[in-house]
């Protein structure tokens, strides 16, 4: 039973960790991402129909990587080029791919609700890992993005942290106008940040879908972009943090679907990670310090 | 050989001509001043040979050969580096990081910290200047601080080193080893270019002066065939006096405001250490220090934005240490902020409405919580028309006046309330020099009528010639106290930068040695 | 004049924009657009249709417009408008013994109190934990639709397989004004808060406060202005017109509270808010247009097979080209002369 629920709770972690890792390279960059939410689901997409024009799901995996990075790269130019105001660019993006999947989707499968089923990613039996005990059937026979998460965590942390671009990014984000005076191009690592951010929410969005379920229904996300942001603050905006805390808003979920064996209504129990999310507003409160200069526009040449 | 030339630049910004077909030029290995007061745009001249700014018309020359220098990185290759007077500095990372940054030592592509220490320390060696490579620099003093700023030029293999205003926040002592570096530093071969409003200190140290004024170059000078008073005389375009305001004859003066044992403390550090000042009705308090004092801290402790942690505000005897915001307005604590645009003035809001900005409770602006817009309108008219706002109508937005402008509607909307105390702070920032005259007579009359005034400046020479008492505000403390003739300007500034007198700094000199 | 007409063009961008992506998408576009146009304006009851579709929603854009004059971003108004209608469909079922009108009051009355308490939690976590607004009321979304949802399908349901409550009584129903059809004397209830709200603004204290802090935090703060009571004052006004929509959906349309019976009025209302530039008053023509998309998707759906949700993406379409500041394109033309001192952050 822990092993199950342990198991769930990876596994449910897994898009809101992606989306919560690019959000990390976002917003220190200095570009709040309110998007995560659209920018996840057109990657769910994309992953399905990667997958069904080409029967591979690896290259619906690709799709999804694009769709996400297209989807920062509109954001990206919004708000960097055009000076939109952060937020709302984010709540436009995530109505722009509501609208955009939902239509593609009847397009191609005439169904409103839920597309047909395409070749998923499947599970990856690791012989061997799989018959420790305990953590064996948690990471010996699951998803490949799980271990591309960890991968991607790992990596995440020492770009952040030990390279040159690692260094600048975090500098943009707190003193835009410094890292300027030294000539690093600002709006160049702000689009990098913030297209990375797309491609990584994009993979998320696709361990929904094709790691999953095995095909696309409407507004599929169902508000886990906005949890993976609240990741995002409660894990204090680095990788190893975040992750921790992908991992309590995917036990609350885990913890919930088992709850509904027990007589509570099941609505009470749907609440369950949504509220977790508001207590851990409230508790880590002073956690709200992120990038100094993140959700303002940097111009250059402003006196 | 001209290391630097600028020819026939020109640079507008919505309200004004910062730069007005300015040419200048600076020879090879020489240390040149570019001096003016503020606002002469000597810092937007140099942001644009830096790259930080675009001209709107000129040319740049370097060595001779014309350049197009579009952002700073491209300055950078060209040899420039500039110090700036606010420093471009990342308190959470180490010396070496902010000395490479931009320029990194890498391992492909990882940074090469190890590498990074060791090209500081190089350099640290070579021109003499004593850093920790691995210290924080947001735990450095300002005097350190500011070698770090250098290393990161001389790290960029400048040629061209622009200083602004270098000497702004540094102790006597650590002016003099500042020097000594400079001089090392043209030795070498280096030019430098200082920004600077200091006379004595350009006559110091630079080979040849030029002088702007409201954005023209008014002349260059050899400064071996100069004098400061000759300076002084370019720089403000009138023979310099010191045209003192008359000293107030308000009779029996009675304590308006009082400070008592003020601390207050801001992530445990306490800001205002046990402060302790009085200004008296017909009085005008100057009080001078450099920024970052505790200034800021203790009008938010008088105008109830930060309430004191220990200590009392007096009101005319009365406690009012705690009382909110909206309440110390309504006691008559008038406040002219330091940042008109940040704290003091609404952008987007017509001048008719922040002319009633703070005051909006008021009986005579509303009734039932409605406004009484008639009223008010009147009433905008009136102050328009008294203090000479220059603008289209009382609607138009206040982010489209002039600073001038803009400075008048805060201090009219003051002005008018009938305060019993102001805090003037910098109240002639950024504010054209028509405007300067006009906000100290005001300020005089004010006094006059027997309000207590408390003046914060930075500029001295604001001080000097407004006040009946000068105080100097040091680490949270009043270090200095008397009459405006108590203090001469260097007395006073040894305390604004030391807490001490001059005497003191001499015996301090050869106890460091 | 120059804002009307920056504003057309980003209509007209928008429209262009979706007009695009449908066509790359295989469909007709001129046949799409002119079955939305008759589905909106194309008879009586099409205009009617518009009408009843554009009530909620005047009702959520003036709810986000009011909060983004605070400064604050009101994503709960889905949220709030579920929990207004469940107060007021309950007080339909339970408050009986009363005369028609008093009871639709009443009824309105404790829907506007539960939004307004709603979307004061965002309000109160925002000034005491600093916790920004867009998760919690998003958050706070999910937790009343999930909560409605418990409440319709246990201790309040009436009979039957549908999740619903009880029909309220006739004499607190609002009157249908081209019966048939849905529209209901709540388009006046609603244009009636536009213009309450555009009072309060520019005649009242309350209004000159919440819009200082809304343009300059620092120089209300400075000004004396309470920061702290200001936002969640402008949280309850948001959340109790916001809650004003559910109640009317119900005393007007459905006369009963059921599950899901917003489309995503609260989303919507953000769009309808942006358009309108946060303008009281605008809000009603803003409403009008996203309602006439709404009615007109119906008509979309009968007459073509374009997707409904291609209205979705052009709600989409309008908000990014709504909210690009198009003024920079001026003063990229103005830096020929200088730069600007712009106010924006």
């Amino acid at each position: 039973m822990i092993v199950s629920l342990l198991s769930s709770t990876l596994r449910i972690s897994i898009p809101i960790a992606f989306a919560a890792l690019g959000a990390i390279f976002c917003e220190r960059s200095g570009i709040v991402n309110i998007g995560l939410e659209g920018m996840m689901l057109v990657g769910a997409f994309g992953g399905v129909w990667g997958s069904h024009l080409t029967g591979s799901a690896f290259l619906g995996l690709l799709f999804a990587m694009l769709a996400g990075g297209l989807f920062g790269l509109i954001h990206a130019v919004l708000t960097i080029q055009f000076k939109t105001e952060h937020i709302i660019s984010g709540l436009g993006i995530n109505l722009l791919a509501l609208g955009l999947t939902t239509v593609l989707m009847e397009n191609i499968w005439g169904n409103r609700g839920r597309s047909g089923l395409v070749n998923g990613l499947g599970t990856i039996r690791i012989p061997g890992l799989v018959d420790i005990p305990v953590i064996g059937p948690i990471f010996g026979n699951t998803t490949i993005l799980l271990y591309l998460l960890i991968v991607c965590l790992i990596v995440a942390w020492i770009v952040l942290y030990k390279t040159v671009f690692g260094l600048r990014i975090r500098v943009i984000g707190d003193n835009p106008k410094v890292a300027d005076s030294l000539g690093i191009n600002v709006y160049m690592m702000q689009y990098i940040g913030v297209i990375l951010c797309g491609m990584l929410a994009g993979i998320g969005g696709a361990y929904l879908s094709i790691g999953d379920i095995n095909m696309f229904s409407r507004d599929m996300v169902a508000g886990r972009g906005y949890i993976a942001l609240a990741a995002l603050i409660f894990g204090g905006w680095n990788p190893f943090g975040v992750f921790g805390a992908s991992l309590l808003f995917g036990f609350a979920q885990a913890l919930q679907i088992r709850l509904q064996v027990f007589n509570i209504p099941v609505q009470f129990v749907e609440m369950l990670p949504y509220i977790v999310t508001i207590l851990v507003l409230i508790l880590y409160r002073n956690r709200s310090r992120g990038p100094l200069a993140v959700g303002k526009h940097f111009r250059r040449g402003e006196a | 050989m001209y290391a630097v030339e600028l020819h026939g630049i020109t640079k507008r910004f919505a309200n004004t001509t910062a730069n007005d077909s300015v040419t200048f030029t600076v020879k090879s290995g020489e240390i040149h001043s570019l001096l003016g007061e503020n606002g002469a745009g000597k810092t937007t001249l140099m942001k644009i040979l830096y790259g930080m700014q675009q001209p709107d018309e000129g040319e740049i020359r370097i060595n001779g050969v014309k350049q197009k220098i579009d952002n700073p990185s491209v300055a950078i290759r060209l040899g420039i580096a500039m110090v700036h007077q606010h420093f471009m500095l990342i308190d959470s990372l180490t010396v070496a990081e902010n000395v490479v940054l931009g320029y990194e030592k890498r391992k492909g592509m990882f940074f090469d910290m190890a590498g990074a220490v060791q090209a500081v320390e190089q350099l640290s060696a070579t021109y003499g200047l004593k850093v920790d490579p691995r210290q924080k620099v947001g735990d450095l003093p300002v005097g350190t601080k500011q070698r770090v700023e250098i290393l990161k030029a001389l790290y960029r293999q400048a040629d061209i080193l622009i200083l602004d205003e270098p000497t702004a926040v540094l102790t006597p002592l650590e002016v003099v080893d500042l020097f000594r570096v400079l001089r090392e530093l043209k030795q070498a071969g280096k030019t430098i270019i200082i920004i600077t409003h200091k006379l004595n200190e350009t006559m110091d140290l630079a080979d040849r002066a030029t002088v702007l004024r409201a954005g023209r170059n008014i002349g260059t000078v050899n400064i071996s065939e100069t004098s400061p008073a000759r300076l002084a005389e370019m720089m403000v375009g009138r023979k310099i006096s010191f045209d003192q305001a008359p000293l107030s004859a308000y009779p029996n003066r009675t304590k308006l405001l009082e400070v008592r044992g003020g601390v207050l403390r801001k992530h445990h550090v306490p800001v205002l250490n046990g402060i302790n000042l009085e200004v008296h009705g017909g009085e005008i308090l100057g009080l001078a220090g450099v920024e970052g004092n505790g200034q800021t801290e203790l009008i938010e402790a008088i105008t109830g934005l930060t309430p004191l942690d220990e200590g009392q505000v007096l009101l005319a005897g009365r406690d009012i240490t705690r009382q909110s915001p909206s309440q110390m307005i309504e006691s008559g604590i008038g406040h002219i902020p330091e940042d008109r645009n940040k704290l003091g003035l609404v952008g987007d809001f017509s001048i008719r409405d922040n002319l009633i900005l703070g005051y909006h409770h008021r009986s005579s602006f509303q009734r039932f919580k409605l406004l009484k817009i008639n009223h008010i309108k009147h009433f905008a008219d009136q102050l328009r028309e008294r203090f000479m706002i220059k603008s289209e109508s009382i609607d138009t937005k206040v982010k489209a006046l002039s600073g001038g402008n803009q400075q008048k509607v805060v201090i009219g909307r003051v002005l008018s309330q009938d305060p019993v105390v102001i805090i003037a702070a910098q109240p002639t920032r950024g504010v054209d020099i028509g405007a300067i005259e006009y906000i100290h007579q005001q300020l005089i009359e004010m006094r006059d009528q027997g309000k207590a005034i408390l003046l914060i400046s930075a500029e001295l020479d604001e001080i000097r010639k407004l006040s009946d008492k000068i105080a100097v505000i040091y680490e949270g403390r009043i270090v200095a106290y008397g009459s405006r003739d108590a203090f001469d300007e260097f007395e006073l500034g040894s305390y604004m930068t030391r807490g001490k007198p001059i005497a003191e700094t001499g015996k301090e000199a050869n106890a460091d040695e | 004049m120059n804002r009307l007409v920056t504003l057309l063009l980003s209509l007209l961008g928008a429209f262009a924009c979706g007009a695009l992506i449908l066509a790359l998408a295989g469909y007709d576009p001129l046949e799409a657009y002119s079955a939305l146009l008759v589905g909106a304006f194309g008879s009586k009851n099409a205009i009617a249709n518009t009408l009843a579709k554009s009530t909620p929603l005047i009702f959520t854009g003036l709810a986000v417009a009011v909060a983004f004059r605070g400064g604050l971003f009101n994503i709960g108004a889905e949220g709030q408008l579920y929990m207004g209608a469940m107060a007021a469909a309950l007080v339909g079922v339970y408050a009986t013994g009363l005369p028609g009108l008093l009871q639709a009051a009443l009824a309105l009355l404790a829907a506007g109190v539960v939004g307004a308490l709603w979307a004061g939690i965002a309000g109160y976590m925002k000034v005491k934990f600093r916790a920004h607004e867009v998760i919690v009321t998003i958050m706070l979304n999910y937790i009343a639709i999930s909560l409605t949802n418990y409440l319709v399908n246990y201790p309040f349901k009436a009979e039957g397989s549908v999740p619903r409550t009880d029909a309220i009584p006739a004499g607190m129903q609002l009157t249908k004004l081209m019966p048939p059809n849905q529209v209901t004397t709540g388009i006046f209830i609603a244009i009636l808060s536009c213009i309450i709200m555009y009072w309060m603004f520019n005649r009242t204290v309350y209004g000159y406060e919440i819009r200082a802090i809304g343009l300059n935090e620092d120089a209300a703060r400075t000004g004396g202005i309470s920061i702290g009571k200001r936002v969640v004052l402008t949280m309850f006004l948001s959340g109790f017109i916001a809650a004003l929509a559910g109640a009317v959906e119900v005393l007007g349309v459905h006369k009963y509270f059921v599950a899901g019976f917003s489309p995503g009025y609260g989303y919507d209302g953000i769009a309808v808010a942006v358009l309108a530039g946060n303008h009281p008053l605008g809000v009603i023509i803003s409403a009008l247009l996203f309602g006439s998309l709404r009615s007109g998707s119906m008509n979309l759906d009968r007459q073509t097979d374009v997707p409904t949700d291609v209205v979705v993406m052009i709600q989409a379409l309008v908000i990014i080209f709504v909210a690009i500041p198009w003024v920079i394109r001026k003063v990229k033309l103005m830096r020929k002369r200088g730069d600007s001192v712009g106010s924006q952050s």
